[in-house]
């Protein structure tokens, strides 16, 4: 019922003002990886095929930044969506606070500029620049990622951890750019994303060599194909779980309502269990649920006589929906224990025998590794944004004070028309991309070098190295 | 220090029309370019034409929206929550537009590749004619202090029927200049003659227009049409003189010179309207001090823009270099 009388009381367009946030940011966040990690990934093949004159790590590189520059363009303009939306949706946020949050984006601006630069000049120098330098172009790619999403991040960090800024009379009269930037929650959001993109682009771009392996493709093309990727991915993943643990006992400070909801905690206690499944209705937790005494407290700050704060401590118009941060939190958990155990897999394997696991279980368990990682990154998310609810910026400003004055018709249309054209947008993507691995399995692997002129590469090794490989 | 920080956000604006216009432009030509037979040419020109540089020419856009919403705070918010109609729908322009265009490139079938280049053009079009309906809405005063505006009477007016056609043929009219000077550049003498003709065709329509324009802004923007024809004046001089120097250039087979012309009388013409504006942000009720952010916020802004300019300028002048020596790839499969 409170859920109820809370709905009734918000503006009738929060509900689709935030549902469209939701689902362009959740389509936008599947290409980030893409733009922030695959690059590297590329530039990792592109190093072993010049350096070693490999022909299959050239062709995969250039391949790939094929697959990038189709992947960019989709993540640049739904980028472009967001910063409208910001205004858009939510002009109470920009209005009032615009002076210190929009800080770290005119940053992350800069970063996004070299982005779009370098990777034009990477993606289409291929033919024409010679080796080493055309590899240099792809390097400033990689740094501004890195800068672009903890700018971004910056910004994100901020919402929950606002600091830097004096207001008077409901304005913002003064603002501490470093201490907006460099929020308490900087630097576990801003790593863990960008552990994030790694792990979504290596997971994601080796699962379609995992198919690819299944289906009995077992050259040496499809075996780097896979091992470049999936090696980037199991290295990121144990160092996730690091920062993650870090992001939660951190949280469990700042923003303890937050905590109770991801761990389910209604009452304040100490010796709490951690709560798998589980939901939350009339006052007490119900469905099938598993509990493991003490370990939510032992987990918060290593001792089981830890106290929680409960979500019932503050009324119920101050409490996040409970049901959602939850579930998403036993989400990212699950999945990111399966990442975790598959990396393991593969790095034991690989340091007895320096292979691929032999197992076809192995390969449908990373065939399904990339599409699982998207996920594990959404509840993340979710876990981040829906459970700072009510409030937008973290108990200063509620979401309902920030959201657009239009019409609740007038966004219910335009999120029906964002959903519509997302939605061919996405299948015309991934239709344009089978499009293009069709033409390239039937050209085969023995397509033409990458760099140009064959004579361009003797500088560097051989042209006989080339078409070698143990094929 | 606001002043400084709104000049920097005219400078995007400028940057944004020249670059993002032309790019525009370019879609614009492909739209008219006939059927898949007749237009085969011209449409390969400007897909070589914008294929490496078309992100970084739009990254302008989000530069202007970044530092308004940094800058100037409450005029952002205003403008948003007035002209979200217009703005909208430019917004999901540009992803139809981006995304068209990189899934055309990649496409081998031609059924499939008209699909998305249609879309492509038609989004190339339709964007430009509604930020031109923002900007003349802007322009005439129609965006209140405290925001929410009347969402259809802020924009369906007649200086924003004007900013919007007159963005769609500048922009055309940019990337005509900009095409003969690719054409020039391999050597293609059929594609030198269609653009140039088109060049002057749209340079011939922009100037009915603008001129047409003095009437309409007479009577929808007294205070513009006055400022324009009194301060600005100067500026939008320089516009029309450089705008003829273009068409002369072009004639006489310049078309290096021709470019810099045409460029030069965008950013003139939006100089002046600038110009026009200042000292107010809004209308005649919120002044650029009104608006700024605090000094503090503002330092940082200028600071971000100045080593922008430091680190972006030289890598954009990288990538026109070498896209312009041919150095990038056009065609891609």
């Amino acid at each position: 019922m409170d859920v109820l009388a809370s709905l009734a009381a918000e503006p009738s367009q929060l509900l689709p003002a935030r549902t469209q946030m939701a689902f362009t940011l959740g389509f936008h966040i599947v290409l980030v990886p893409f733009g922030v990690a695959f690059t590297a990934i590329t530039l990792i093949a592109n190093y072993k095929g010049i350096k070693r004159g490999d022909h299959e790590a050239l062709l995969l590189a250039q391949r790939w930044s094929k697959v990038a520059a189709v992947l960019f363009a989709v993540g640049a303009v739904s980028g472009t969506v967001l910063t409208f939306e910001m205004g858009l949706l939510w002009p109470g946020l920009m209005d009032r606070f615009g002076a210190a949050y929009g800080i770290p984006f005119a940053i992350e601006g800069i970063f996004f500029f070299i982005e779009a630069i370098f990777i034009a000049i990477y993606i289409y120098g291929w033919k024409r620049m010679r080796p080493w330098p055309h590899f240099w172009t792809g390097v400033p790619v990689v740094l501004s990622g890195i800068g672009g999403t903890l700018s971004v991040v910056a910004a994100n960090a901020w919402m929950n951890q606002p600091d830097g800024f004096t207001m008077k009379g409901g304005e913002v009269t003064d603002v501490e750019p470093l201490k907006v930037i460099f929020n308490d929650a900087f630097w576990y959001e801003g790593i863990h994303m960008l552990l994030a993109a790694y792990i979504v682009a290596g997971f994601l771009v080796a699962s379609v060599y995992a198919v690819a392996l299944l289906k009995g493709r077992r050259d040496r093309y499809h075996r780097l194909g896979f091992l470049i990727p999936f090696t980037v991915a199991a290295i990121a993943t144990p160092l996730q779980m690091v920062v993650g643990d870090a992001a939660a006992r951190a949280i469990f400070h700042d923003q303890p309502i937050k905590f109770a909801a991801m761990e389910l905690v209604p009452e304040t206690s100490s010796d709490v269990p951690e709560t798998i499944g589980g939901f939350y209705i009339d006052g007490e937790i119900r469905g099938p649920k598993i509990e493991i005494p003490g370990l939510a407290s032992l987990l918060s700050d290593y001792s089981t006589d830890t106290e929680i704060t409960g979500f019932n401590s503050v009324p119920p118009e101050d409490r996040p929906p409970v049901n959602i941060v939850h579930l998403a939190w036993d989400t990212m958990l699950g999945i990111a224990g399966f990442l975790f155990l598959i990396s393991a897999w593969f790095g034991f394997v690989w340091w007895r025998r320096r292979d691929i696991p032999k197992s076809k279980w192995f390969l449908r368990a990373a065939a399904i590794a990339g599409v699982a990682s998207i996920v594990c990154m959404w509840a993340g998310w979710v876990i981040t944004e829906v459970g700072r609810q009510p409030w937008v910026v973290y108990n200063i400003l509620r979401t309902e004070d920030a959201v657009t004055s239009a019409s609740a018709g007038g966004v219910w249309l335009s999120l029906s028309i964002v959903i519509v054209l997302y939605t061919l947008v996405g299948i015309a993507t991934v239709l344009v991309l089978r499009s293009m691995t069709k033409r390239w399995r039937a050209a085969g692997e023995v397509e033409g070098v990458p760099y140009g002129p064959i004579v361009e590469m003797t500088d560097e090794k051989p042209p006989a190295r080339l078409r070698g490989g143990d094929a | 220090m606001p002043d400084a920080v709104a000049l920097v956000l005219w400078v995007g604006v400028v940057l944004y029309a020249m670059f993002g216009g032309a790019d525009f432009g370019a879609g614009f030509w492909d739209l008219i370019a006939g059927g898949a037979e007749r237009g085969r040419r011209p449409r390969a020109l400007v897909d070589a034409a914008i294929g490496a540089v078309w992100e970084a020419n739009h990254v302008w856009l989000i530069f202007c929206l970044v530092v308004l919403w940094t800058g100037f705070p409450e005029a952002f918010a205003s403008l948003m929550t007035t002209l979200y109609v217009p703005l909208t729908i430019a917004a999901l322009g540009i992803v139809v537009r981006g995304s068209g265009f990189a899934f055309g490139r990649v496409s081998t079938r031609l059924n499939v590749k008209r699909v998305y280049g249609a879309s492509f053009a038609i989004s190339s079009v339709i964007t430009p004619f509604f930020l031109g309906a923002v900007a003349g809405a802007i322009a005439s005063g129609r965006v209140p202090t405290e925001g929410r505006g009347d969402p259809w009477d802020s924009w369906l007016t007649s200086t924003s029927m004007l900013g919007g056609v007159l963005a769609v043929v500048v922009c055309a009219y940019l990337a005509a200049v900009f095409l003969v000077h690719e054409a020039h550049r391999r050597d293609d003498a059929d594609m030198i003659r269609y653009f140039r003709l088109r060049a002057i065709v749209m340079a011939v329509v922009a100037g009915a227009i603008a001129i047409a324009g003095i009437w309409i802004l007479e009577d929808d923007a007294p205070r513009l049409h006055d400022r324009l024809l009194g301060e600005a004046l100067p500026l939008v001089v320089i516009s029309t003189l450089l705008g003829l120097a273009a068409l002369a250039t072009i004639f006489r087979d310049l078309p290096r010179i021709a470019r810099v012309c045409a460029a030069g009388a965008v950013a003139a013409v939006i100089g002046g309207w600038g110009v026009a504006q200042y000292p107010y942000m809004l209308g005649t009720h919120l002044t650029i001090d009104q608006a700024a952010a605090p000094n503090a916020t503002l330092a940082w802004v200028l600071a971000v823009f100045v080593l922008a300019a430091l680190i972006c300028i030289p890598s954009l002048v990288f990538l026109y270099v070498l896209d312009q020596r041919g150095t990038l790839d056009s065609v891609e499969t």
